[in-house]
């Protein structure tokens, strides 16, 4: 999916910018295309342009500047009504005055579709969400996820080829969303369609996407597969902002091939992977995640640069310990190990020695 | 109580079935002891309102509807210095209850006049009584008096005597208003209120086509109210929208605009219509100033039906405006959105999806108007004119005027029983839980 050239580009952002007041801009210079039967996620803060962006896409907003194609034609001036792309809202918007069959016989009605095919349809999209006994009732009688499941239904209902989705699962309790993360996830590699999916939740995005971009301050930062996103960030806000992360600053001390040595602000060396510094003597900013981080001397590379730490606290969290050491003057560097029946169950106060594969440590823009 | 706690009965084993508390007593009766207090302070504190409500508003509706019914201005005078009440007509009280409807009025049914009005001269009550029957013949008024102040003359064959006095007398529709006024309770009223009286033989039919005036009155107040509450929907509903959609602080700036009639008199607002819309009136002068209308044509916009529907259009808006507002704010965009994005038209998406979740707001809003205005009087009273008064216009004219309070009871109980049957409607078609006022 990564490597979708423009050809076969079902969704394509070209250069789109958008302003709301002509003073700043919420989207700049966007650029993106998406392969059809794609899920892709948009990720970020909020206000960082990634509901602009869909609602551009959905027809609800227009671009100040820049095209967007579907299926190889500008929609730029063509009214939502005729785009033919199913969305779903964050607060479900089922229309409170009709029943479940209603809401989800409305879009098939607009389109004139016969009364026999459209109950066909009706059943068969909800049979799809499980929710076949609930034809007769009103939104207001369902809960939050049986809402949920029927928006998806109805933007489904009438099979068009790309579906928006506005942080769908963002008012659910923790469990329903993932049981409806993996539904949404089945549905549409199921049918085929191709997903753009706006959220803000790092894991959903992780665990749902074919691809995800990651948007901050009107721009993606990243547009990758979920573990290269996570595994190999391009900058520490992509880092910092996907899963959790030990930062260090330090100065470049001398770059050897996809190895860098890193002389921190507190004076100790270490080693890491160039990623966006090119020259001794720039600022970086390292960032190792805290899984990858190692205290067992036997498992490093010979030669290998290690730092001294304290261990600060110990919390025992079932399936992994996760344990806060002081490390070169940061008492917030954390080190998670997995609960296997040989680990170590480190003590406050020990003395350590940390240190990781130099491919895990990556040096950043600063 | 101590314990609220009830379980089922652990020290009564005689009685599983009845829940009880913990020392034995049925909860029934523990939850009223518990909650008695509290119900007892809380009546304490609505008293002033209830009691207020039954002075100032439940007796004197249900006394208005007693009135409505009951005249007993024929057969009692009451003092009212020392408030003694003394039964009058008494001896053609007897007549009419001894003689069917439709009896010849004979010399027996005279000389019980005679002789009442003897009695009607002794009590000074001649003007009262017919007064009574004023209300149904004109002119009967000064037939009583004239007739008692010759009471004291008149000798059998009192037929002749009486006819000799005034020769009215042999008009036998009055004897049927007589008959009908010797008793206190009547429905005369409310035929009259319905342009219906009862002929010389007791049945009931049409009053005379030229005195026909409340039927006409209450199809112009139910039409004319119609009209205003279809206009001010038409003029609210985008008013509404707009209030509701725009950021709040735009909106509280319009919305100032809206209420700000409501912070001034009616009276100033009706007479600043009569400004703007009499022939010499603001509207007429710029017409005329503009070239589009010649001096001689001025349109006539007020002293007609024009100006009432003009005016009270103007000052029911809010009333249209507010609830529709309250109903369209919590309306999320993302219904119409969705409808969008679904496939509708805005059109579509307006009439199927928006339109229907304001339908509360637009059954109280019409509801709020319509009621207004079928009671509204100021407003037609001062730019109605003649063929532009409403029927709370003529219930004020028999409560100031011509004094018949009987006739203006049955006139407003029969508004309010059109209103009450309008809310029934209305409860059985859309539901009156739908009702959003605000």
């Amino acid at each position: 999916m990564a490597g979708s050239s423009a050809n076969d580009a079902f969704v394509a952002f070209e250069r789109v910018q958008k302003s709301y007041d002509g003073e700043t801009l919420v989207v700049k210079d966007l650029n993106l295309t998406m392969p059809k039967g794609e899920f892709l996620t948009m990720l970020g803060p909020s206000g960082s342009g990634k509901t602009t962006c869909l609602m551009m896409l959905a027809g609800f907003e227009t671009a100040t500047h820049g095209e967007i194609l579907l299926d190889g034609k500008p929609i730029n001036n063509i009214p939502p009504h005729k785009r033919g792309i199913g969305m779903v809202f964050q607060n479900y918007a089922l229309f409170p005055h009709m029943t479940v069959a209603e809401n989800l016989s409305f879009p098939l009605e607009v389109r004139k579709i016969g009364k026999s095919e459209r109950e066909e349809k009706v059943r068969r999209a909800l049979d799809m969400v499980q929710m076949g006994k609930f034809d007769g009732r009103r939104p207001a009688q369902l809960s939050g996820g049986q809402q949920q499941r029927i928006a998806l239904a109805r933007a489904l209902v009438f099979e068009p080829e790309l579906v928006l989705m506005d942080e769908p699962l963002g008012a659910l309790d923790k469990q329903l969303r993932e049981t409806l993360q993996f539904e949404i996830t089945r549905l549409a590699h199921n049918l085929g369609i191709t997903t753009v999916y706006v959220t803000h939740d790092q894991t959903e995005a992780l665990t749902m996407s074919d691809r995800v971009a990651v948007f901050d301050d009107g721009r993606i930062q990243q547009l990758a597969p979920p573990d290269v996103l996570y595994e190999q960030p391009q900058n520490s806000f992509v880092a910092q902002f996907i899963g959790e992360n030990n930062t260090m600053d330090g100065v470049v001390q001398e770059i050897k091939g996809d190895t860098c040595i890193v002389k921190l602000d507190g004076g100790e060396v270490i080693d890491a992977k160039p990623v966006n510094v090119s020259k001794p003597g720039e600022r970086t900013r390292v960032s190792i995640r805290p899984e990858r981080v190692e205290f067992n001397k036997d498992r490093l590379k010979p030669g290998a640069h290690t730092l001294k730490a304290e261990v600060m606290e110990f919390i025992y969290m079932g399936d992994i310990f996760r344990t806060r050491l002081r490390v070169a003057g940061n008492d917030e560097f954390i080190v998670k190990t997995r609960n296997a029946p040989d680990q170590v169950r480190l003590r406050p106060g020990q003395q350590i020695d940390i240190g990781w594969l130099p491919q895990d440590c990556r040096a950043l823009d600063a | 109580m101590t314990d609220g706690l009830a379980n089922q009965g652990t020290g009564n084993a005689s009685n599983e079935l009845l829940l009880t508390t913990v020392d034995g007593k049925p909860l029934k009766e523990a939850l009223i002891h518990a909650e008695a207090r509290a119900k007892r302070r809380a009546f304490f504190l609505v008293l002033p309102l209830l009691l207020f409500i039954l002075i100032t508003f439940v007796a004197p509706i249900g006394q208005m509807l007693h009135r409505s019914v009951h005249n007993d201005g024929f057969i009692v005078t009451e003092d009212f210095g020392t408030g003694v009440r003394t039964p009058i007509m008494v001896n053609l009280t007897e007549w009419f209850n001894e003689n069917p409807p439709g009896s010849e009025i004979d010399e027996s049914a005279y000389a019980a006049l005679a002789a009442d009005m003897v009695v009607l001269k002794k009590e000074r009550a001649a003007g009262q009584a017919g007064t009574r029957i004023n209300y149904e013949i004109s002119g009967s008024r000064s037939l009583f008096t004239k007739t008692a102040r010759n009471a004291d003359k008149l000798a059998p064959p009192y037929k002749e005597a009486i006819i000799a006095i005034d020769p009215d007398w042999e008009n036998p529709e009055l004897w049927t208003v007589m008959r009908s006024a010797s008793s206190a309770y009547t429905a005369t009223f409310y035929l009259a209120a319905i342009d219906m009286t009862r002929n010389a033989n007791g049945d009931i039919e049409m009053v005379n086509e030229n005195r026909q005036v409340y039927v006409k009155l209450f199809q112009r107040t139910l039409i004319l109210s119609l009209v205003i509450t279809f206009l001010t929907f038409v003029l609210a509903y985008p008013v509404a929208h707009l209030l509701a959609t725009l950021p709040l602080r735009y909106s509280n700036l319009l919305m100032i605009l809206v209420l700000l009639p409501f912070w001034t008199s009616l009276l100033v607002r009706t007479t600043s219509w009569m400004i703007l819309l009499q022939s010499q009136g603001v509207l007429n002068d710029a017409m005329v100033g503009l070239g589009i209308l010649d001096d001689e044509n001025r349109i006539q916009m007020m002293y007609n039906q024009a100006g009432t529907v003009i005016a009270m259009t103007h000052i029911l808006l809010p009333f249209m405006i507010l609830p529709l507002y309250s109903v369209m704010r919590p309306i999320n965009p993302s219904y119409v959105r969705a409808a969008r994005s679904l496939g509708a038209t805005s059109w579509t998406a307006f009439r199927r999806i928006y339109f229907p979740q304001t339908v509360p707001g637009i059954g109280a809003g019409a509801l709020l108007v319509f009621i207004l205005a079928v009671g509204y009087y100021i407003t037609p009273a001062l730019v109605g004119g003649a063929d532009g008064q409403l029927i709370s216009n003529l219930i004020a004219f028999h409560m100031q005027k011509s004094l018949n309070w009987s006739l203006a009871a049955a006139l407003a109980a029969l508004l309010l029983g059109g209103i009450l049957i309008l809310y029934w409607l209305y409860d059985r078609l859309i539901g009156i839980d739908n009702l959003k006022l605000g």
